[in-house]
């Protein structure tokens, strides 16, 4: 029993590292501030609940494991927050995103990064 | 009233939770610091329906759940744009019209919104969202409402189990 | 197992901290340093686990908080110049 709970922590863990990796990849790859945002909800998001239901499992029924549900539930309900803040503060002083209208038209890496 | 005790419950079973110790003068310290906490948050007027939503239906629960699996999903297929060399992004603005009555639905619905990958709330502005979306993908399955339908069903029950609460309220006082 | 969550949550790190330093707007900063507060607070709570001290989880909380409270903080002030109030507001506002 242990060693199932210690295998499906792990994969977890696994799981949730490669989301953060890819969110780090993603977050120098995208053109623009607006789609980083996307890469850095990964992170956010899936990123930290794989890795703390990894660590959960690890704890089981203890005081850590009401500090790290604790930790997950705060990030989860302050990470939107933040974003929207970040692309309202972004638009407000005119930045706008960079946009594709063609549904079909390869698109370009181009480094059309928004305008400060 | 019952938002501030909504708060004291909240801010007592945290201390108890985080700090362990159940000494009578710990005990004291902790009650002392959660009245005043209460009573500073009273004095600064926060204590409200938006800080303490007590009213909310147990309808966000299942919600939470569907809402977790909606987000590994879009992060699944985010993940999946990002890693392939060309990176096909169709990065686009939506604007939504959100169908949630109260402020409180519509705020629900724009943060569910940012919370997924592959799609961030820019602009709420009362019940008009623009919306920016990384893919055709995330953008269609935006518009297709599901989300939407989900919040409003959410405060809908919230709604009923307020008229519900009312109207008992109004026979008991009848009696 | 924790080894390589926290290597990866560190060269995750090394990638926002590249951002943060390249990005060609002040918005990719923020973003770059608002990610990086997000893998800290898992790094304070794998590195808690990978020296047995769940003491590091009460730290891990804390920062938690206090890095939705900095971006907050910064991106009021790069829109208005300054923490106190709105450009253009009496005081008293918030």
């Amino acid at each position: 029993m242990a060693l199932v709970l210690d295998i499906l922590s792990w994969i977890s863990i696994l799981i949730g590292a490669a989301f953060c990796l890819i969110g780090g990849i993603g977050l120098l790859r995208l053109p623009d501030v607006f789609s980083r945002m996307h890469a850095a909800g990964i992170v956010d998001t899936v990123g930290v609940v794989f890795i703390v239901l990894g660590l959960l499992l690890q704890a089981g029924w203890s005081m850590a494991a009401i500090k790290l549900l604790l930790i997950v539930f705060f990030v989860l309900y302050t990470s939107p927050v933040s974003t929207h803040a970040l692309a309202q503060a972004a638009v407000s002083v005119g930045a706008r995103p960079w946009v594709v209208d063609e549904d079909d038209e390869p698109t370009e890496k181009g480094d059309e990064s928004s305008k400060t | 009233m019952l938002h501030a005790l909504s708060l004291g419950l909240v801010l007592g079973v945290l201390w108890l939770l985080l700090s362990g110790y159940f000494v009578p003068l710990i005990l004291a310290l902790g009650l002392a610091s959660v009245v005043l906490v209460v009573f500073i948050a009273h004095r600064m007027d926060v204590i409200d329906h938006e800080g303490q939503p007590v009213h909310l239906s147990w309808r966000i629960f299942p919600y939470w759940l569907w809402l977790l699996k909606e987000i590994f999903v879009s992060a699944v297929h985010v993940s999946r744009v990002i890693l392939q060399p060309r990176m096909p992004i169709r990065p686009r603005m939506l604007n939504l019209k959100a169908t949630q009555h109260t402020e409180l639905g519509h705020v629900i619905y724009a943060n569910s919104i940012t919370l997924t990958p592959g799609t961030v709330t820019v602009e709420l502005d009362d019940d008009n969202l623009a919306v920016h979306a990384l893919t055709k993908e995330t953008a269609e399955g935006l518009e297709s409402g599901d989300m939407d339908r989900w919040v409003a069903a959410v405060e809908w029950e919230t709604q009923l189990d307020q008229l519900i609460a009312a109207r008992r309220a109004e026979l008991k006082k009848d009696e | 197992m924790f080894v390589a969550a926290a290597i990866a949550v560190l060269v995750t790190m090394l990638l926002a901290l590249i951002l943060a330093i390249k990005g060609p707007t002040v918005y990719d900063r923020i973003l770059a340093v608002n990610t990086f507060g997000t893998l800290t607070v898992l790094l304070i709570a794998v590195l808690g686990f990978l020296s047995g001290r769940p003491a590091f989880l009460d730290i891990g909380l804390v920062y938690a908080l206090i890095n939705f409270i900095t971006t907050i903080a910064i991106m009021k002030f790069f829109k208005y110049s300054r923490l106190g109030r709105h450009s253009g507001e009496d005081l008293g506002g918030l």
